[in-house]
């Protein structure tokens, strides 16, 4: 009884751990957005709040707060509501499978950085993503609105077709490890074995549906300004618009954090056994965890990067995309992966693969394609 | 006719496979932004940072004093008379025995105003001037006001000190 008490305050102040620093992260994702888009575009960005600006999040959070929360006559209140409050919690929830670190021993407790371990751990970061457009959905069908609705509607139908893709470059993975558990794929990448060496093409897959989940730029049509006023989130303000776009930064450090557990080794880094000899396996844990959020954090500068580098696609080029162009790709790097699980050469006939498919494409570009005429 | 030999005549064909592909233009794409994130910004932050405005800005206006202190304005009007925005306006009067250190010329304005609402910066007062009175300096401008009864600039605003008198690029 004793035991588990101590395990249960240990895995609740783990969580409360994670959650705060998932909250904090995506805080200052607001403050590093204006920073990165200002660095990109040779200005300086907010720096009157505070040295630097870093009290900017802050000051962003008072002027969300003291707004004033206005509900739309003729929307329908408690699914306007419940939009914001939808997408808050589906982005919360996603961090509980991810393996922020290995086991860790405090006192005489043993317990694993993890909140919780199931075995369908890359199937419940499926469902909470797909529960994610509920939010966005909700709010934009209750806002009673056609901007908002249309801006819904694409959310919706980007995100099924993009989890098509997602979901193909995930079962390559789940073919070379052979368990969903999402420790399970961190434990088979020890030691430098990491995924992105045998699975380069379904990374890329896997970031580009990345960002077509989150609604980040090149995909953010569901907010698109130019069509749609402000998309789904056209009628909100106050906090509620703030747990909107409070999301939409959570949702980025938590796929940047599954993308580092499933193809850069999660919590591990050059170095481990090192580090264990040297300093205990406690030190070695704790450098874990930074490195899976430094990991994290580096997806969500590119996150950022890319934003204020592409503009966003027309929607047929979207649609066009996952389904001509993503689909059959990820479909053609399952049957790679199989050969290479049977061969037992998996870098090798990899990247093989990724050059016959290179290939593939020249060949037919050359014979198939219409050219211009000189 | 061609105004200059540079004209480039561009072809719109069909797209090779690098361009359909779009990957290899994302990847130069991101390596100019990634450039100008490391270059340096060009942000002058105003109220502290200033850019200098170079030496015939015309900026907040100044009636000068000579050598000795002694107001050089006579009042003549030929200022007013150029001011396109009638702006300025001035009572004259004549000079007293014993003022002879304050006024330069035998008549002097006693009233001096500009009303900074109505003038535009032209600089056609400094143009106009015989007296070399007027001028508008390079390296300060007029200050935003909150109130329409700041706007009407007198004597006490216009007139040079000696303490802290204005030089413009060669001048001695």
């Amino acid at each position: 009884m004793n035991l588990l008490d101590s395990v249960f305050i240990a895995k609740a102040s783990f969580i409360g751990v994670i959650f705060l620093i998932t909250l904090g992260v995506a805080a200052y994702s607001t403050y590093f957005e204006r920073k990165i888009a200002a660095f990109m575009q040779d200005r300086i960005g907010p720096d009157r709040a505070g040295p630097f600006g870093i009290l900017q999040p802050l000051a962003d959070a008072v002027k969300m707060f003291m707004k004033e929360d206005f509900i739309p006559a003729n929307s329908n209140k408690w699914l306007f509501i419940m939009g914001p409050c939808l997408s808050m919690l589906t982005a919360l929830m996603t961090s509980a499978v991810v393996p922020f670190g290995d086991t860790i021993t405090l006192g005489d407790v043993t317990f694993d950085l993890q909140g919780i371990d199931v075995n369908i751990g890359i199937l419940w970061v499926f469902g909470i993503v797909s529960l994610g457009v509920y939010g966005i959905l909700i709010g934009g069908w209750a806002s009673n609105n056609k901007y908002s609705l249309l801006g819904a509607i694409r959310a919706a139908s980007q995100n099924i077709s993009y989890e098509l893709a997602m979901g193909l470059s995930i079962i390559a993975i789940l073919m070379m490890t052979g368990s969903l558990s999402t420790k399970a794929i961190v434990e088979a990448q020890q030691n430098g074995h990491w995924n992105i060496l045998y699975q380069p093409m379904g990374f890329v897959i896997f970031l580009i549906c990345a960002f077509a989940e989150c609604n980040r730029t090149p995909f953010d049509l569901p907010e698109c300004e130019t069509e749609l006023i402000g998309g789904y989130h056209t009628e909100y303000s106050s906090m509620k618009l703030g747990f909107f776009l409070f999301a939409e930064y959570i949702n980025m450090f938590i796929s940047g954090a599954v993308m580092a557990t499933l193809y850069f080794g999660g919590y591990d880094y050059p170095g481990v056994d090192f580090v264990t000899a040297q300093f205990g396996a406690t030190a070695a844990t704790l450098i874990g965890m930074g490195a899976l959020i430094g990991k994290a954090l580096a997806f969500v500068f590119i996150f950022m990067w890319v934003r204020w580098t592409l503009p966003r696609f027309r929607y047929d080029q979207l649609m066009g995309l996952g389904w001509s162009g993503l689909i059959p790709i990820a479909m053609f790097n399952v049957v790679v992966t199989g050969l290479g699980v049977l061969l037992n050469q998996q870098i090798l006939v990899g990247f093989g693969g990724l050059i016959v498919f290179i290939a593939g494409i020249v060949v037919y570009d050359q014979l198939f394609v219409k050219k211009k005429l000189a | 006719m061609k105004l200059s030999n540079r004209t480039k005549v561009v072809e719109q064909g069909e797209m090779t496979l690098a361009e359909r592909m779009y990957l290899p233009a994302i990847v130069g794409g991101m390596a100019t932004t990634l450039k100008h994130f490391f270059s340096k910004p060009v942000t002058i932050r105003y109220p502290e940072q200033q850019r200098y405005l170079g030496p015939i800005y015309r900026g907040h206006h100044i009636l000068k004093k000579d050598e000795q202190g002694a107001e050089r304005c006579t009042a003549c009007g030929l200022c007013a008379v150029a001011c396109p925005a009638e702006a300025i306006s001035m009572v004259a009067e004549e000079r007293k025995k014993g003022e002879e250190k304050l006024y330069r010329e035998e008549k002097y304005a006693k009233v001096y105003e500009i009303n900074m609402l109505r003038c535009i910066f032209c600089g056609l007062c400094e143009e106009a001037c015989p007296k070399e009175a007027i001028f508008l300096r390079h390296d300060q401008m007029v200050p935003v006001f909150n109130s329409r009864d700041e706007v009407i600039y007198g004597k006490d605003k216009l007139v040079e000190k000696m303490d802290q008198r204005y030089l413009r690029e060669g001048w001695k």
